[in-house]
């Protein structure tokens, strides 16, 4: 074995597993020591990759709210029929049933031109006039909604397509414009958040690995003696990159406790406004597994800014 | 234990440390290096451990020639040589224990085991009940120590020094000499290097001595 010396009996195997598992526990217990003794200079790197880490996380909790409002949204893919004058209220009924039997449609609703008239006049304010009416200018209309699975854009643009084309349609309309550029601002957002997420990452790499390329020169005696008496690349390494995962994973645990500040203190506020609009919409927050990953997050770019700072900066650490 | 072949070693500042040697050093051997300095003593240790690589020829340490061995071989074979230094070499910042037991750590020796082979390297020269000090506490003779037990504590069949008594007065730099004597009763192959020829002459052992660079003569 290369790794005892020639005049050492060899160390039995499993004696070796076992204390190479505790000099791990040992390192790691060690890196955490030497944290906690540059306390503000630690602090200060926590900090900062916490922020970092927070960003795209409550940027991608933003795209899951607007996501979640968007989706509370399906009455908007309803499909309006205004029906020809002077149907007979019987045929609007047996038209209803008539679409309703659609594999594409799931309800009708029969909207008559009485209940039309006067929902119109109460939001409208127009009543007075409306009353002054001697004949109802509106027409019957039915609401035609599409089966769950016939919701996309592409589906509803069919079923526009054949309403249109039963004899006794007049008009046929979905409003779903400013849906639409609700979901495409979404989208726009949804990638401005996988791009601050490649940025800030590589941010928390730098920061990182800034932070155990100073703690290497600070260390430059103790390296040189470590590989004088034999010590590997790996050995040498160790220490760094526990350091590096300590940075990250506290870094992820504060990032965590910024999230969760944010959203308690949003949630009331989002609440009462929701319940102005009359929508029951409450605040998601981040769930357990994306919490776990945020917090895993940390612990990697940690692992990998120190993997590179020591990369680059132990090997050129030579005894001479 | 240690063979140099026509070897030479010129640094990147164009400076010849060392032209065309060639000796031999049996295993059990004890061997000192003298020369006035700049002589290429540090440059001929340093060759041995593989700080330095040589510019020409073959250097066999243990039978294996060591010439081209990778820079991933390298920690193993360092570990089957003791180093010993005029500076000595250790952590300020940590315990005498630690100092000790760091080539143990490195070699993956267990927990109880290393207290026990740290403790008996102390005692062999003469500190043992001061592991938790720090070296700062010690005098120059006794840091010393500290750092010929660390060499030791592994139990490496070669033990190299350079100058390992520059710093300390003749009676200490004998007490540490003995010491040296007493390793390689036990076995173990020591080179020393020395500018100390009165008390290297006076110690009666095999002397190779250098001038600039080349073998003066062997003995
Ligand atoms: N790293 C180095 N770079 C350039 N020249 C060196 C280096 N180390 C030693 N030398 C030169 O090599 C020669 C031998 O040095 P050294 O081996 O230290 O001699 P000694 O230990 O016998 O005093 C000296 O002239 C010295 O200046
Ligand atoms: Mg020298």
């Amino acid at each position: 074995m290369s790794e005892t010396t020639a005049a050492t009996a060899p160390v039995p195997l499993a004696t070796r597993v076992r204390s190479y598992f505790l000099r791990h526990v040992q390192t790691a217990v060690g890196a955490l020591g030497r944290m906690t003794r540059e306390p503000m200079a630690s602090a200060m790197t926590i900090a900062v990759i916490g922020i970092a880490l927070a960003l795209p996380a409550a940027l991608q909790l933003l795209v899951v709210n607007g996501k979640a409002i968007s989706g509370s949204w399906d009455s908007v893919a309803d499909v309006s029929v205004y029906l020809q004058q002077g149907l007979s209220s019987e045929r609007v009924t047996q038209l209803a049933a008539e679409l309703e039997d659609w594999p594409e449609v799931r309800a009708v609703a029969i909207i008559d031109p009485g209940s039309a008239l006067e929902e119109f006049s109460r939001a409208s304010g127009f009543g007075e006039a409306m009353t002054a009416l001697k004949d109802n200018p509106l027409p019957a209309s039915l609401v035609v909604t599409p089966q769950s699975d016939y919701t996309d854009a592409e589906s509803v643009a069919g079923l526009v397509e054949a309403l249109e084309l039963v004899p006794e349609a007049d008009i046929v309309q979905v409003d779903t414009g400013w849906v639409k550029r609700f979901n495409a601002i979404l989208e726009l957002v949804r990638r401005a958040v996988i791009l601050t997420a490649i940025l800030l990452a590589l941010a928390v790499v730098l920061i990182v690995g800034n932070t155990i390329r100073l703690d290497i020169q600070n260390r430059r005696a103790e390296i040189e003696v470590t590989k004088l008496v034999g010590g590997s690349d790996a050995f040498v390494r160790r220490p760094f990159l526990y350091s590096g995962l300590w940075f990250g994973l506290a870094g992820g645990l504060l990032a965590l406790a910024l999230i969760g500040t944010g959203y308690l203190l949003l949630r009331g506020p989002v609440a009462r406004l929701a319940g102005e609009y009359g929508s029951g919409f409450v605040l998601h927050g981040a769930d357990a597994s994306s919490a776990l990953g945020l917090f895993l997050t940390g612990g990697l770019l940690g692992w990998a800014g120190s993997w590179v700072a020591t990369t680059r900066h132990l090997r050129r650490i030579e005894p001479s | 234990m240690i063979r140099f072949q026509n070897v030479y070693k010129r640094y990147s500042s164009g400076r010849e440390a060392l032209s065309n040697m060639t000796f031999h050093i049996a295993p059990g051997e004890m061997v000192f290096l003298t020369g006035h300095s700049g002589a290429g003593k540090s440059t001929l240790l340093k060759l041995i451990a593989l700080i330095e690589r040589p510019t020409r020829g073959q250097i066999a340490i243990r039978g294996k020639n060591i010439t081209h061995i990778t820079r991933r071989q390298i920690p193993a074979h360092r570990r089957a040589i003791g180093m010993v230094f005029q500076d000595h070499k250790l952590l300020l910042d940590r315990s005498i224990y630690d100092n000790v037991a760091l080539p143990l750590i490195i070699s993956g020796v267990a927990e109880r085991e290393i207290g026990r082979r740290v403790r008996a390297a102390l005692d062999q020269v003469g500190l043992l009940g001061r592991e938790q000090r720090s070296p700062d506490e010690l005098s120059q003779g006794e840091q010393q120590r500290v750092g010929i037990a660390r060499a030791v504590v592994s139990k490496p069949p070669l033990l190299i020094a350079d100058e390992p008594t520059g710093n300390l007065d003749p009676a200490l730099s004998l007490e540490i000499m003995k010491l040296f004597m007493r390793f390689n009763s036990v076995g173990v192959t020591v080179v020393i290097a020395s500018h100390d020829l009165g008390l290297v002459e006076r110690l009666g052992h095999r002397v190779i001595r250098l001038g600039d660079g080349r073998l003066d003569q062997a003995v």
